[in-house]
């Protein structure tokens, strides 16, 4: 086995573990909150439709959105775990096909036949337990079969808030562009949807058999993944006095950087455990509510998401008022900085950079050629954010000018390169702007503010002995170059970001 | 015994009585047949008995007790209930569907078996050979059986019937017919059928109530609705089975004749 696969079945232990536990409770408890809901509603046509239609409702809005509402909502409940808003937001999602099922299930029963069973001196109770159920069931079994699949699949939206799922594959996997991480989490995640979906029809033909060794075996399955699921968690809090949380958002340095911090925590005796591929507006949210201990953010980030600014200020006033801002309101540690930027700039191919050099020449460019409309690509947040509309004021380009065209970091500057698009909007520090020949032009009027990379701790972290010493050698250390030399290898060469962050943390040469 | 006294039923406070006052006796053993079209109370007044419908005025009685201070599941469990098609519990096997109230009133499993068997002896149906078959598995006819051997579980001395014979074909109706009776007659119950056929009524009532737009129109032994039926309605139920009774007796007394005009 090569040793890329080796590190990704390494890891799932730990993400399959928590995607069963995830995905089990959730359509658990959708059946025990959808079943008695139908039969409540059987009878109340009004009051089914109203339940269907809030759970048709939920079940439109995104889920990645619902997950992170849930996360916002409960953060400040005290609940530090991704798991409680992943699983109600699973929850959710799960009772439409069992509610809308169980109702359609009871509906479709002949009603002479609950006629017949009250009129053999059958109670309420007695009918519906005896009768009615038995004969919705298979009607109510296919409900809960279409709740697990879908929750199987939905469960992967659980890494983006800090859960433990198959997903951290699938999005580390696209962030870093290593397709077989994407796809081990995608067929991994199918092979549990069916194998989830199989146990329910064991569970089904158990009960419909009267089987009970059909049934114990089902059960028997069951625990024994759920051990597996709660194994590295119980694990995991029993070792809890020792544990930081690394988090990293969903892009290339954010991976390599939580496993050079992770490095140097275990470097100092505690057990580092990575949330990779966050959320980023959620990151910051988390950090201050303890539920991560650690992260690499952004200054001109702070500055627009958090503190609200619409100007661009130079890059030390962004720095100190950033600094400031953290520190105090908002109640968390900033150790200081890395050393390198990761600003947004224009990115334009090479043998154009010959003639232009500044975002102005560019702009020039556009005017001189009425009939052509410039390409932009970037990645989806930046064409409605601030920056974007600020660098359209100050170097006058206008809308009708310009095409934006959203798509992947990872695919944007071949994009550039093979002439797809004019320009996109790049991240200063990324190691595919040389390899792809690319030019970042200068940026004179200051559109975009300046992202100086902070390493922020959770005060409830930085308050236990040891932490910030642990973390303190990084400051400084890490130089716009050697930033974007470890995304090269990550991106252009393939290296894992744990070898990119061993090879970051080696002594200058 | 059965009595009903001034019964009526009304589901919108009083505008419309699908019943209007009926009042109905049924002597200990004798059967009362219920007769008219649809929509003419019959199933309504049968279901006040049991309690599946709850009178709006009037009481009813099951051998002598007022059964407005019954139990109603207990009542049900006390009387047999028939209805069309059987209603046979599709998921249970026939022995279960026979065994349905034994279990309700709790009693012992080895009794239960047992007296599953009999009562599939009874109704003609060998228990070996049908005890764990599913009702989708057996004809109408056969399932109608079952049915009858559900509502006789118990041991009930009153019967309820709501068109038993109706989903059956001629011939299995007819045999079947018989086969209550007789049944019936054996096992000493009072029994309430609703039909709709004025051949059956005759054919199988000691007494018939003929019901028209909830009301009792006339009601009578088989003998007297033929003699003088009073209505013109009753009148025009009973001509049919009279004009095919000539016709087969006109058959039967002049063999060798040619067809009638």
């Amino acid at each position: 086995m090569s040793e890329e696969l080796q590190e990704l079945f390494a890891k799932l232990p730990e993400y399959l573990g928590g995607h069963l536990l995830l995905s089990v409770a959730a359509v658990a408890a959708a059946v025990a909150v959808g079943v008695p809901l139908g039969v409540f509603a059987r009878r109340r046509p009004r009051l089914a439709e109203a339940a269907m239609a809030v759970a048709g409702v939920i079940q439109t809005v995104p889920t990645l959105a619902l997950l992170a509402l849930f996360l916002l909502l409960m953060l400040p409940l005290g609940v530090k775990d991704a798991f409680w808003p992943a699983f109600l937001a699973l929850l959710m999602y799960a009772v439409l096909p069992v509610l809308a099922n169980t109702v359609a299930g009871l509906r479709g029963i002949d009603p002479a036949l609950v006629e017949a069973a009250r009129g053999l001196g059958m109670s309420n109770w007695q009918t519906l337990w005896r009768v009615e159920l038995p004969l919705a069931a298979p009607v109510i079994i296919g409900g809960v079969r279409t709740a697990t699949v879908l929750v199987v699949g939905t469960a992967t939206l659980a890494t983006p808030v800090g859960g433990k799922s198959l997903g951290n594959y699938i999005f580390a996997g696209m962030a870093t562009l290593n397709h077989t991480s994407t796809l081990f989490g995608c067929v991994t995640a199918a092979l549990l949807a069916i194998a989830l979906d199989q146990l329910v029809r064991l569970l089904a033909l158990a009960v419909r058999w009267r089987s009970r060794r059909l049934a114990w075996a089902a059960a028997g399955i069951l625990v024994v993944a759920l051990g597996v699921g709660l194994a590295e968690p119980t694990s995991r809090r029993l070792d809890g006095g020792n544990r930081v949380v690394v988090a990293s958002a969903a892009f290339t340095e954010q991976y390599t950087l939580s496993h050079a911090i992770s490095a140097k925590l275990e470097g100092a005796g505690f057990r580092a455990e990575r949330r990779e591929g966050m959320n980023y507006g959620l990151l910051y949210f988390a950090l201050q509510q303890g539920e991560v201990d650690c992260l690499v953010a952004y200054t001109g980030d702070v500055w627009s998401l958090l503190m609200k600014k619409t100007d661009v200020a130079d890059r030390d006033t962004t720095l100190t008022e950033t600094t400031k801002f953290l520190e105090g309101d908002f109640g968390v540690v900033c150790l200081g900085q890395l050393g390198f930027q990761n600003n947004y700039a224009v990115a334009v191919a090479g043998d154009r950079a010959g003639r232009l050099s500044t975002i102005a020449d560019l702009v020039a460019d556009v005017h001189a050629h009425p009939n052509r409309r410039l390409r932009v690509a970037g990645d989806s947040g930046i064409f409605h954010q601030t920056e974007w509309r600020r660098l359209k004021e100050k170097y006058g380009l206008r809308d009708e000018e310009v095409e934006t065209v959203e798509m992947d970091p990872s695919l944007m500057y071949a994009a550039v390169a093979d002439g797809r698009v004019d320009a996109a909007i790049a991240f200063s520090s990324d190691g595919r702007i040389e390899p792809f020949g690319l030019q970042l032009l200068v940026d004179p009027l200051q559109a975009f503010p300046t992202y100086d990379a902070l390493l922020l701790v959770s005060r409830r972290a930085a308050a236990r002995p040891g932490v910030l010493d642990a973390l303190r050698p990084l400051v400084g250390a890490v130089g716009q170059e050697r930033m974007r030399e470890a995304n090269r290898r990550v991106d252009v060469d393939k290296e894992s970001p744990k070898r990119a962050a061993e090879w970051l943390l080696r002594p200058n040469r | 015994m059965i009595a009903l006294d001034s019964v009526s039923k009304s589901y919108d406070g009083g505008k419309t009585f699908p019943v209007r006052d009926v009042s109905l006796m049924v002597p200990a053993g004798e059967m009362l047949v219920l007769l008219g079209g649809s929509g003419c109370g019959k199933t309504t007044t049968l279901k006040m008995i049991n309690r599946l419908v709850e009178p709006t005025a009037g009481r009813v009685e099951v051998d002598e007790r007022d059964v407005s201070g019954l139990d109603p599941v207990e009542l049900r469990r006390g009387i047999g209930y028939v209805i069309q098609g059987a209603g046979l519990f599709p998921h249970l096997s026939v022995g279960d569907n026979v065994a349905v109230v034994p279990r309700l009133l709790r009693w012992p499993a080895a009794r239960i078996a047992a007296r599953v068997d009999e009562l599939l002896e009874l109704v003609r149906l060998p228990p070996a050979e049908y005890r764990h078959r599913l009702p989708g598995q057996l004809s109408g006819g056969q399932q109608q059986r079952v049915g009858f051997a559900r509502a006789l579980a118990a041991g009930p001395k009153v019967m309820l019937l709501d068109e038993p014979f109706g989903a059956l074909d001629p011939v299995t109706r007819d045999e079947l017919r018989d086969e209550f009776q007789a049944l019936r007659r054996r096992l000493g119950l009072t029994a309430v059928m609703v039909t709709h056929d004025m051949t059956e009524a005759l054919l199988m009532a000691d007494r018939i109530a003929v019901m028209q737009d909830g009301r009792v129109l006339r009601a009578g032994t088989p003998r007297e609705l033929l003699a003088d039926p009073g209505h013109p309605f009753v009148e025009s139920l009973v001509a049919a089975p009279r004009r095919h009774a000539a016709r087969v007796d006109e058959l039967l007394t002049n063999p060798h004749g040619g067809p009638l005009s």
